[in-house]
C-alpha cells in the first residue's frame, strides 16, 4: 500500500531565466495585473491556448515551448517549459526556478511540515546522518529563504529550520529569524540544530536578542558519557559545547527542545540518558525519542547503527517512563505502533513528513493505522521484522 | 548516495588516568556499601574497594564507575572540566531559596483558643482579649513590615491560639494585603491555621473571597483524635470531620490541608491514623515527633518518648503507606518526599526547617500578638516559656532593618550554615538536611548544638538513611512512588538566571 509521494522537485528547459527566482504558485490566474509580480503562472496539463500572462514574475509549463512557437504571451517571460511534471503544485505553493531549468518546491501551502532549508554545510559529521553535510558555498540560499518567507501566505501553524546546521549561517540566521518574527508572528518555529554555537554567548545573546515569541531550537544528545556522544556527531569536544551552549540558552530562558536519535550506539544508555537530562536540563520543554531513518551515512554505516526497534524497548520504555514520571514533556517519533510497547502509544506522534512517509503491504490490514507513526520512504530497505496489522 | 567521505573515525574515548575529586561525602548504608553524595545531592553506591579506587585516584576513564561518577559530578577530568559551569548553575538551582529573602511571614492575632492540648507549645485558653489579642496598629505596623520584604512572592500564615478567636484583625490583614498587592508588586499566598471549630459561614465565604487555604489539624480516629486534643466537651474530632466538610464544599476539595502531632499514644497506631487520613480524603501525611517546646517538654513524661521509638513508629507507617502506593492508592509522606526531592531533582524545597543556610529569619518570620518578630515559630515558643534570647525586636519600635538585619539575626546567621558547623560538615547527608539553631538552643542550650546525642539530627540521618537503602534496591515499582511524590505538578524550572534580580 505504498502511497503516492508528491515531488518536491522537477526539470525542464529554461527560457530568459538568467538567476535564480522565488516566486508563488498560481495555476487559476491572478485577476489583479499589479499583484501578479510576485507569481509564476503555472500552466499544468498545457492545451497551448494563449493566457494573459501580462505582469506575472515568471512562468512554468509542461508543454515545449518550440511545439507551440505561437506562444508570444510567453516570449518576454522568464521561466521554464517541458516541465517532467507540473500539477504536482498548488496555488500558493512556493517555488524556486535555476537557470538550468531545475525547479524546487521550497513551500506547500498544503503541508504542515515545511521546512526552511537553511544550508548544506555543518560542523559535525555524525555516523547516522540522514542528509549529509557539503563543504559547498550555498551562501545564495539566504536571499531565496528570506524571499519565500516574505511570500508565505496564509500564514502555517508551524515551519522548521533545517540544514546542514542552521547557525553556521550567523548572522544571516537572525536576518532569517527576525523576518520570520515580521512575516510570520504568529507561527511556530522549529530549528533543528546541534547547538555547538550556542557555547559562544556572544552568539547566544544575539539569537536571544532576536526576541522571537514562538521559536524552539532542537538539538541533539546522544549520550550522558562525552565520549560517546563525540564518537556519534563524530566531532571531539561537541557534547561539552552542546551542553554549554543548551545552558546558555536555558540562561536566556530561549525555549530548547533535546532529541535522542535511537541506534545501536545510543540505545543501551537510554534510562542514563534520560536521567541527565532532567537533572541537568529540566527546563526542556521537550523531549523527542527518534526511530532511525535509513539515509545518507546510515546505508554505509548499517552495521554500527542498526538495531530492530523490538530490541530496544525495554530502554525506551524505561527512559519515558522516568521523564514522564518527573513531568518532563517527551515524545516518541517514527516509530511504528506494532514494534512499540502498548505502554509507550500515547508518546507516539506522527512525526514522519508527509512527503516521504510511507506504510507497508501488511499495513492495510491494520486497524491503529490511524494513529501509526508509520515508516520513512527509505524503509523499504530495512525495517523491523516485527512489523505486522494489528487487529484490536 | 555514493558517499566518499570517511565513514567514521575512532579515537573519541579518552584514555587518562587523572582526574579531580568534586566535593563529596559519603556514609556505609549497610555491610557492603557505601552512599557518595555530592553538594547537588546526586548519589552513587559504591563498595570500600571502589570507594578506596576512587580517592587514591585508580580509577582510569575506561573504568565504568569512572564514567557514572564523571556524569554525577564526583569526579572532574580535562574532558568535562568545561562542564563545571553546568555544575555552578546546578549548585545555584539548590540554593536559589536564598534569593528574595523572607518568604513565609507567620502572624498571630490572638493566643487564646478553646482547645487545652497537652502538647500545645503556646496558646492560652483566657477571655482576656486585651492581654492576648493583636490590636489594629499592631497589625498595621506588621502589614507594613511584610511589605518591605523584597521577594514578590510571599506567604502569609495566620496562626494562633485560635486565630478565628481574632477574625476582625484577619479579615483587616488579608484585606489590606489582598487589595493592594498589585501595588506593591506582590504574589501572596494565605493560609489560615484553625482546628477549624469556630469557623462560620461568614468566614467561610471570606476565605474563598480572598483565596485563603486552611491548616487544620488531624490526629487520628477519634478515640485518638480526642484524647490528644481536649475539648470540654470530647467533640473535638466530631467538630472537625463537620467542619471539613462545610469547608471543602465552600474551598473546593484541596481547601484544607492537615498536621498531625504524634503523641505517645499515636505510636501504636500508625494503620488507623493513616486510614483515618485515607477515609476523610487527604492526599497526604506529615509524620513529624513533637516539637521540643512549650509545654509539650513539660508533659513531655505523660506524652513524650524516644526519638528512637518515633523511628519504629516511623518506618511502621512509611512501610504501610508504601504498601498503599504499590495497590494503587495515592497517598504521600511529607517528610520523606522533601529528602527524595532533594536526592532526586535538581531542585530543593521550601521548608525553611531542613535548608542551609537555615530559613530562620532569612525564610520565614513570625509576628506575634504584641508587636514581636521571631526568626521562627519555635523561637516565640521559647519566648511564652520566658526566654526571649531569638526576639528580633517589635514592629511597634524597631525597623525593618533593625529586625532583620540586627545583632540577635546576624548571631543566627553565623550559626545557620550546615557547609561549616562541626559534625555536619563531614556527614553524608550535609546536602539534604539544613542546620536549625533555635531547636538546637531548646533542645541542648546552645545555637551550635551537640551533634552526636540531638535527636533532630538523628532522625535527619536515620530517615535519610532508610530512604537511601530504598533507593540502592532500584525497585522499579518503588522509584515510581517515589518519582510520583517528587513530582507534584509544581513549577519546575532550572534557576539559572545571571545573577540574583532580588531588588
Amino acid at each position: 500500500m505504498s502511497e503516492l509521494l508528491i515531488p518536491l522537485t522537477t526539470t525542464g528547459v529554461p527560457f530568459n531565466l538568467i538567476e535564480p527566482i522565488v516566486a508563488k504558485c498560481s495555476r487559476t490566474g491572478i485577476k489583479d495585473v499589479s499583484e501578479r509580480k510576485d507569481y509564476v503562472f503555472v500552466l499544468a496539463n498545457d492545451s497551448g491556448q494563449h493566457h494573459d500572462l501580462q505582469g506575472y514574475g515568471a512562468v512554468l509549463t509542461d508543454v515545449s515551448l518550440t511545439a507551440s512557437k505561437a506562444r508570444t504571451d510567453m516570449a518576454s517571460l522568464p521561466g521554464v517549459h517541458s516541465l517532467k511534471v507540473a500539477n504536482h503544485v498548488s496555488d500558493g505553493d512556493i517555488v524556486v526556478m535555476y537557470p538550468s531549468g531545475f525547479v524546487r518546491t521550497l513551500y506547500r501551502v498544503n503541508s504542515k511540515n515545511n521546512v526552511i532549508f537553511s544550508t548544506d554545510r555543518c560542523n559535525s559529521n555524525c555516523v547516522m546522518c540522514s542528509q549529509p553535510p557539503k563543504k559547498i558555498d550555498d551562501s545564495y540560499l539566504v536571499e531565496q529563504n528570506l524571499k519565500m518567507i516574505s511570500l508565505i501566505d496564509p500564514k502555517p501553524e508551524f515551519i522548521g529550520i533545517s540544514g546542514g546546521e542552521p547557525t553556521l549561517l550567523k548572522d544571516d540566521l537572525f536576518r532569517i529569524m527576525s523576518a520570520l518574527k515580521v512575516h510570520l508572528p504568529n507561527t511556530f518555529v522549529n530549528m533543528l540544530t546541534n547547538g555547538r554555537m550556542f557555547f559562544y554567548s556572544d552568539f547566544a545573546d544575539k539569537y536571544a536578542a532576536v526576541e522571537h515569541p514562538r521559536f524552539r531550537a532542537a538539538i541533539p544528545l546522544y549520550s550522558d558519557i562525552p565520549d560517546e556522544h563525540d564518537f556519534v556527531v563524530q566531532s571531539k569536544g561537541a557534547f561539552v559545547q552542546t551542553m554549554r551552549g543548551l545552558y546558555n540558552l536555558g540562561e536566556l530562558g530561549q525555549p530548547i527542545e533535546i532529541r535522542v536519535v535511537l541506534h545501536k550506539l545510543t540505545y543501551r544508555r537510554l534510562p542514563q540518558l534520560a536521567e541527565f537530562i532532567y537533572k541537568n536540563l529540566p527546563f526542556a520543554a521537550h523531549i523527542a525519542f527518534m526511530g532511525m531513518e535509513i539515509m545518507g551515512y546510515v546505508k554505509k554505516n548499517l552495521d554500527l547503527l542498526w538495531i530492530d526497534p523490538v530490541d530496544y524497548q525495554e530502554e525506551l520504555y524505561q527512559a519515558v517512563a522516568y521523564l514522564n514520571a518527573h513531568e518532563m514533556n517527551v515524545s516518541i517519533y517514527n516509530h511504528q505502533l506494532c514494534v512499540l510497547k502498548k505502554v509507550l502509544w500515547p508518546f507516539s506522534r506522527k512525526s514522519i513528513s508527509d512527503f516521504k512517509n510511507i506504510y507497508l503491504d501488511e499495513c492495510a490490514n491494520c486497524n491503529v493505522l490511524e494513529k501509526c507513526g508509520g515508516l520513512f520512504k527509505s524503509a523499504h530497505t530495512i525495517h523491523s521484522k516485527y512489523i505486522k496489522a494489528i487487529s484490536s | 548516495m555514493n558517499i566518499t567521505s570517511p565513514l567514521y573515525r575512532d579515537g573519541f574515548s579518552e584514555t587518562g588516568t587523572s582526574y579531580y575529586l568534586l566535593p563529596f561525602r559519603f556514609a556505609k548504608i549497610d555491610s557492603c556499601s557505601y552512599c557518595l553524595i555530592n553538594e547537588l545531592g546526586d548519589y552513587y553506591f559504591v563498595s570500600l574497594e571502589e570507594l578506596n579506587d576512587l580517592v587514591e585516584k585508580r580509577l582510569t576513564s575506561k573504568d565504568a564507575l569512572y564514567r557514572e561518577l564523571r556524569t554525577k559530578h564526583f569526579i572532574v577530568d580535562d574532558t568535562t572540566q568545561g562542564l563545571l559551569d553546568s555544575y555552578i548553575t546546578k549548585l545555584r538551582t539548590k540554593k536559589i531559596f536564598i534569593t528574595g529573602f523572607t518568604k513565609l511571614h507567620m502572624i498571630v492575632p490572638t493566643l487564646r483558643c478553646n482547645h487545652s492540648c497537652p502538647y500545645c507549645q503556646v496558646s492560652r485558653v483566657s477571655v482576656d482579649k486585651q492581654r492576648y489579642d493583636m490590636n489594629n496598629e499592631t497589625a498595621k505596623n506588621t502589614i507594613n513590615m511584610i511589605l518591605r520584604t523584597p521577594t514578590p512572592h510571599i506567604t502569609v500564615e495566620i496562626q494562633g491560639g485560635e486565630p478565628l478567636l481574632n477574625f476582625p484583625i484577619i479579615q483587616y490583614i488579608i484585606e489590606y494585603l489582598d487589595d493592594n498587592k498589585e501595588k506593591f508588586n506582590k504574589h501572596i499566598e494565605f493560609v489560615v491555621c484553625t482546628n477549624l471549630s469556630a469557623i462560620s459561614d461568614d468566614m467561610l465565604t471570606f476565605f474563598k473571597c480572598h483565596n485563603v487555604s486552611i491548616s487544620s489539624s488531624l490526629d487520628g480516629p477519634a478515640f485518638l483524635h480526642d484524647a490528644n486534643r481536649p475539648k470540654e466537651k470530647r467533640d473535638s474530632h466530631a467538630l472537625f470531620c463537620e467542619n471539613l466538610k462545610r469547608a471543602r464544599d465552600v474551598l473546593g476539595p484541596n481547601g484544607v490541608a492537615v498536621l498531625m502531632t504524634t503523641t505517645r499514644e499515636s505510636l501504636s497506631y500508625a494503620k488507623e491514623i493513616i486510614d483515618e487520613y485515607l477515609r476523610l480524603d487527604f492526599k497526604s501525611i506529615f509524620l513529624r515527633p513533637l516539637n521540643p517546646y512549650g509545654a509539650a517538654v513539660k508533659t513531655g513524661e505523660h506524652i513524650g518518648y524516644t526519638m528512637e521509638e518515633f523511628l519504629i513508629f516511623y518506618k511502621k507507617a512509611f512501610e504501610y503507606i508504601l504498601a498503599l502506593n504499590m495497590s494503587g492508592t495515592d497517598f504521600q509522606e511529607v517528610f520523606a518526599k522533601m529528602i527524595l526531592t532533594k536526592i532526586l531533582t535538581p531542585f530543593n524545597t521550601s521548608f525553611v526547617d531542613c535548608q542551609s543556610p537555615s530559613g530562620a529569619g532569612i525564610g520565614a518570620a513570625l509576628y506575634n500578638y504584641d508587636g514581636n518578630v521571631y526568626p521562627a515559630d519555635e523561637a516565640r515558643m521559647l519566648a511564652e516559656t520566658g526566654d526571649y534570647s531569638f526576639c528580633l525586636g517589635n514592629v511597634n519600635k524597631n525597623s525593618f532593618e533593625e529586625i532583620f538585619f540586627g545583632s540577635v539575626m546576624q548571631d543566627i546567621a553565623a550559626v545557620s550554615c550546615n557547609e561549616s558547623l562541626a559534625g555536619c560538615s563531614s556527614c553524608a547527608f550535609q546536602p539534604i538536611c539544613g542546620s536549625d539553631p533555635i531547636n538546637n538552643y531548646a533542645t541542648q542550650g546552645y545555637v551550635l548544638g551537640h551533634r552526636f546525642d540531638n535527636d533532630r539530627c538523628k532522625k535527619h540521618m536515620e530517615i535519610s538513611k532508610y530512604l537511601l537503602s530504598y533507593l540502592k534496591q532500584k525497585n522499579m515499582a518503588v522509584m515510581n512512588v517515589f518519582s510520583s511524590w517528587v513530582s507534584d505538578g509544581t513549577v519546575r524550572h532550572l534557576e539559572i538566571a545571571r545573577e540574583c534580580q532580588s531588588s
